[in-house]
């Protein structure tokens, strides 16, 4: 290890800029050519809100082209204490992008001594999303979904993006990926204003149910192999991740209600 | 044309030394304990917004004393260089030992090459995975870094806090047990009123970020 890194980019609570002032941020820059649609083929993860938090779900089947690349990816991840993140689009660029939101909310909150607040962190993802522009244009898209309680608020929050950046906070419920409208049309017809955080999270594996029997990229609970849609929780204490003991069932009983 | 006055290397250094040892004697100082589930961190400040001890990186914390805004300037480059290291490679590859050597080459080229030296003294603190060996760094105004086992102290009071912590450490001590020994060995150096305390742990129970502020409320009045 060198000396320490004495001088800092402005703001200097950045970890992203600072990346980029050591020249270490991965930038890639592809050949111009045809422009691809700015959709995420595949992947299917969704959040909504109840009282008192939010919770985010996502399936973990990734696809290339018509194969199954991996049966058990991870596309919902803890943020910090009280958010989460999930993805759609090209994996490695989007688990990359997790991985640097991720450091940066805690290098934040050490260099300042507080966390960053729930907008400020929203807004710092869409930074994130719109620096991967380029890169969408040429059809390697990533679009993530974010939640978190907001302590200051007293409430769950909940944002949707596009993949040019753009930042639209949801009241209700949002999903991304290839199947994220049979999620949302699932959610539109059971959804309530005073879910509690069961009922939630059984709405949150049935719309993921509901998406995997229409959208091929999008995986349904495997039930031989044991393999559950990931599903997280915020609420004022904080964020838990569901054990398989508890989706194992809510999968097993959304399957079994399929017609 | 003027010329410069020649002045010996021996007095350049010896004056620079005495400087920063003027200017850390007049802070407040900082010990560091080991108890039974990691290491706790308590300093004399009576600032409640400004703090001496900070989280590092998941296991590994930091304490300063002297000037504020230059051990504050190596808090903050600690934590960029431990962050990006993490990132770069993983996060069990960020050791109080490569940090602690930073910090030390750091210090010592200020101290050769600027005109006037950092007048601060800094720990570096690291709990084990095991929970038995933790590592404790003291860098000082010029660089040098010392390894110290079980307890260590840092300003203007450090020698009479060394000693009375020979007399009241003990192994394997709760939390509880560590901080009332950590108040008393600093009202035993200092022989006054403590104006008012800081204090942090690094403790194994935390899980994976293992740092923790203590609350006002945990910490003694007075």
């Amino acid at each position: 290890m060198g000396p320490l890194p004495m001088q800092a980019p402005s703001p200097g609570s950045s970890f992203t800029d600072f990346l980029d002032s050591m020249g270490a941020k991965p930038t890639l820059t592809l050949p111009a050519g045809e422009k691809a649609p700015l959709a995420p083929e595949g992947t299917t993860v969704l959040a909504l809100r109840f009282e008192g938090g939010v919770v985010m779900a996502g399936d973990r089947r990734a696809t290339e082209g018509n194969l199954v690349a991996h049966r058990r990816i991870r596309k919902v991840f803890p943020a910090d204490k009280y958010s989460a993140v999930s993805i759609a689009g090209v994996a490695g660029l989007a688990v990359e992008m997790v991985k640097l939101f991720q450091v940066e909310l805690e290098h934040y909150e050490k260099i300042e001594g507080v966390r960053l607040s729930i907008e400020g962190q929203a807004s710092f993802l869409a930074r994130l999303v719109r620096g991967q522009l380029p890169m969408a244009f040429q059809g390697l898209v990533v679009v993530p979904l974010f939640a978190g309680f907001d302590e200051r608020e007293g409430r769950g929050r909940l944002f949707s993006y596009d993949a040019v950046g753009g930042r639209y906070e949801e009241i209700d419920f949002g999903s991304t990926g290839s199947g994220s409208r049979l999620a949302r049309s699932y959610m539109r017809t059971v959804y309530r204003d005073d879910l509690n955080a069961d009922e939630a999270a059984e709405i949150a594996v049935s719309a993921l149910v509901a998406a995997s029997q229409e959208d091929t990229a999008t995986g349904g609970p495997d039930l031989k192999r044991g393999i559950y849609p990931t599903v997280i929780r915020i609420g004022a204490d904080g964020l838990e991740e569901l054990d398989d003991s508890v989706i194992g069932p809510l999968a097993e009983q959304a399957v079994e209600s399929i017609q | 044309m003027t010329i410069p006055f020649y002045v010996a290397p021996e007095q350049l250094v010896r004056d620079k030394a005495e400087f920063a040892r003027k200017g850390i004697a007049r802070g407040r100082s900082i010990i560091a304990v080991d108890y039974a589930n990691g290491v706790l961190l308590v300093a004399e400040n009576p600032s409640k917004a400004l703090h001496k001890i900070s989280e590092v990186y998941d296991r590994i914390a930091f304490a300063g004393v002297g000037k504020y805004n230059e051990f504050e300037t190596l808090r903050k480059a600690g934590i960029r260089q431990a962050d990006l290291m993490g990132y770069l490679y993983s996060r069990e590859d960020v050791t109080a030992m490569g940090l602690a050597t930073a910090f030390a080459q750091t210090l010592g080229a200020i101290f050769t090459r600027e005109p006037k030296p950092f007048e601060v003294e800094v720990l570096i603190v690291e709990i084990s995975e095991g929970g038995d060996e933790h590592r404790l760094y003291r860098v000082t105004y010029d660089g040098t870094l010392y390894d110290e086992r079980n307890f260590v102290a840092i300003g203007g009071k450090a020698e009479q806090l060394t000693e009375a912590l020979q007399e009241l450490w003990k192994p394997t001590m709760t939390l509880e047990r560590a901080l009332e020994v950590a108040t008393d060995v600093f009202r035993r150096a200092e022989g006054r009123e403590i104006e008012g305390w800081e204090a942090g742990v690094l403790d194994s129970s935390n899980g994976r970020r293992t740092f923790r502020r203590l609350s006002p409320d945990e910490l003694p009045v007075g």
